[in-house]
């Protein structure tokens, strides 16, 4: 379980600071499927750096499985980020690494003495899972958008971490590879029982695989809730901004009327 | 045909030496300045403002110390530590004492060169590596130096072609080489055709160097061009 308590975090200094998350406060349980939506500049990024603690929190807690982490150091920190996996918009691959190099990094950082002949296998391991074990002697210059974040999936999960974060991960790629990503990283969530977070600006991806949705707005969490209450019944302006402004194709799914009839003027 | 054997046996052996000579004070030079450069080049990362331990302080010195370096010419710079030289060296004259100079001047150069380099790759990558639980020394040599190596090597390249420059520079306090022989003959004994095979023979080395750099950064370099 991951608990942000009253986080703030600024930027520069104190002639001229950026205030960029507001006392947010936030509960991830075990097993969800986190979404965190919200438009440029809101905060989504420095908030889930936030937890892997790529960003010092300026004030407030973060409290992953009852341990407050906020102010860990040295091998307490790098331990801390090692059980908490990533992945990013532009994949993130090492390019002078092959892939399966590259999947095996987590491991050779790590403290935890693993000899090679492991490390190897644990990586084939993991590219099996993406499905992509025939690629393994290969650069990520040569695969597409979609095969590199699934090497970069493969390398957020080899240590085997209880939380992944995903920062806006399948916005580099095309409908039909955005679907299987979703797939494949939903499949990790039940059958791996890994907690994600995921960032995305596209409320269809939110839709399709968050169970949870906090919507962020200036640096405050504005709306909290199931993806059905906040798709189904938003609450505050800005929620009900983000889906008026999305052309929600998908949302034809939940029936929601009133967004339906508007597509027609805008095609 | 003729010429060129009465030739060859007259100034052969001494192009020759020139030729080892050159190559010799050049690649111990480029090597030191490396040794040097690159800890001074990713030091200077770390501690830019964004780098990953910040220090404004440590940051403005280096970069001070950087700029003078590269800001003195050589030819002053040659004469002006003939006593820091000497106490490293030994002696400020002949192959050795010109490798303290030519190190002294490419080391700030280097440090820069390998500084680019280092900027240069992607930001995120570095970020990667922090969230796997990387130290800064696991960042510094798995990613910052894995991911930059073509374009270090690349450097490297450059460095050791200006430093052959500034090797034939360095003629001046009898350090030998090509660039010496060509002085030597050429303007000083009058004897143009040694001049001017001298300075083919440095042509054809630089051109080999840069072939070389170039062949060994794309054999290293596993991104492919689509
Ligand atoms: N290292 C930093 N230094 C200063 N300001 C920063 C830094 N990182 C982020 N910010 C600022 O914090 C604000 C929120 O940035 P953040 O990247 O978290 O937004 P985001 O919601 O992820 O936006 P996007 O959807 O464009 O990725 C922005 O105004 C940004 O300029
Ligand atoms: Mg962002």
């Amino acid at each position: 379980m991951i608990q942000i308590e009253r986080l703030n975090k600024s930027f520069g200094s104190a002639d001229n600071i950026h205030h960029v998350l507001h006392d947010i406060d936030l509960t991830i349980n075990d097993g969800d499927v986190f979404g965190i939506i919200g438009s440029s500049g809101a905060g989504k990024s420095t908030l889930v750096r936030c937890i892997n603690l790529l960003e010092r929190p300026t004030s407030g807690k973060i409290i992953i499985d009852g341990k407050d982490v906020t102010n860990y150091k040295g091998k307490d920190l790098l331990d801390l980020r090692e059980s908490i996996g990533m992945i990013f918009q532009n994949f993130s691959l090492f390019q002078q690494r092959s892939v399966l190099k590259n999947v095996t990094f987590p491991l050779e950082v790590n403290g935890k003495k693993m000899s090679k002949s492991e490390r190897l296998e644990r990586a084939h391991e993991l590219l099996k899972l993406v499905e992509l074990d025939d690629k393994i002697k290969q650069y990520p210059s040569q695969l597409s958008g979609g095969q590199q974040q699934r090497v970069a999936i493969a390398r957020a999960l080899v240590s085997k971490p209880k939380i992944m974060l995903c920062d806006e991960a399948t916005s580099a790629l095309d409908t039909k590879t955005t679907a299987s990503i979703l797939d494949l990283l939903g499949s990790i969530n039940r059958e791996l029982g890994v907690t994600m977070v995921m960032i995305t600006h596209s409320l269809a991806v939110a839709q399709r695989v968050c169970n949870r949705i906090a919507v962020i707005d200036d640096g405050r969490i504005v709306e909290e809730g199931t993806t059905a209450q906040v798709f189904g019944n938003p609450q505050s302006p800005i929620t009900k901004e983000l889906l008026r402004n999305d052309n929600l194709t998908t949302m034809s799914q939940t029936g929601d009327e009133s967004d339906n009839s508007s597509l027609p003027e805008q095609a | 045909m003729e010429w060129f054997s009465t030739f060859y046996e007259t100034y052969g052996d001494l192009l020759i030496k020139g030729t080892l000579d050159s190559l010799y004070m050049t690649s111990i030079s480029t090597l030191l300045a490396y040794v040097f450069g690159i800890p001074l080049g990713v030091l200077v990362v770390l501690t830019a403002q964004n780098g990953l331990h910040p220090n404004k302080a440590v940051n403005t010195i280096l970069g001070w110390i950087i700029n003078i370096g590269r800001s003195i010419p050589f030819i002053i710079l040659l004469f002006a530590i003939i006593p820091f030289t000497r106490l490293v060296a030994g002696t400020s004259l002949g192959v050795k004492g010109a490798i303290v100079p030519l190190v002294v001047t490419a080391v700030p150069f280097v440090a820069r060169m390998v500084e680019q380099s280092l900027a240069d790759i992607d930001a995120g990558l570095v970020e990667a590596g922090q969230s796997f639980g990387a130290n800064t020394w696991q960042i510094v040599y798995k990613v910052y130096l894995k991911e930059s190596l073509p374009s270090i090597i690349r450097g490297a390249a450059i460095t050791f072609i200006s430093l052959f420059g500034y090797v034939a520079m360095a003629g001046c306090v009898g350090a030998g080489g090509l660039g010496d022989i060509a002085i030597r003959y050429g303007y000083q004994r009058y004897k143009p055709d040694v001049m001017v095979v001298a300075v083919i023979l440095c042509v054809v080395l630089v051109q080999l160097v840069q072939t070389i750099g170039d062949f060994i950064a794309r054999k290293v370099d596993k991104r492919v061009v689509r």
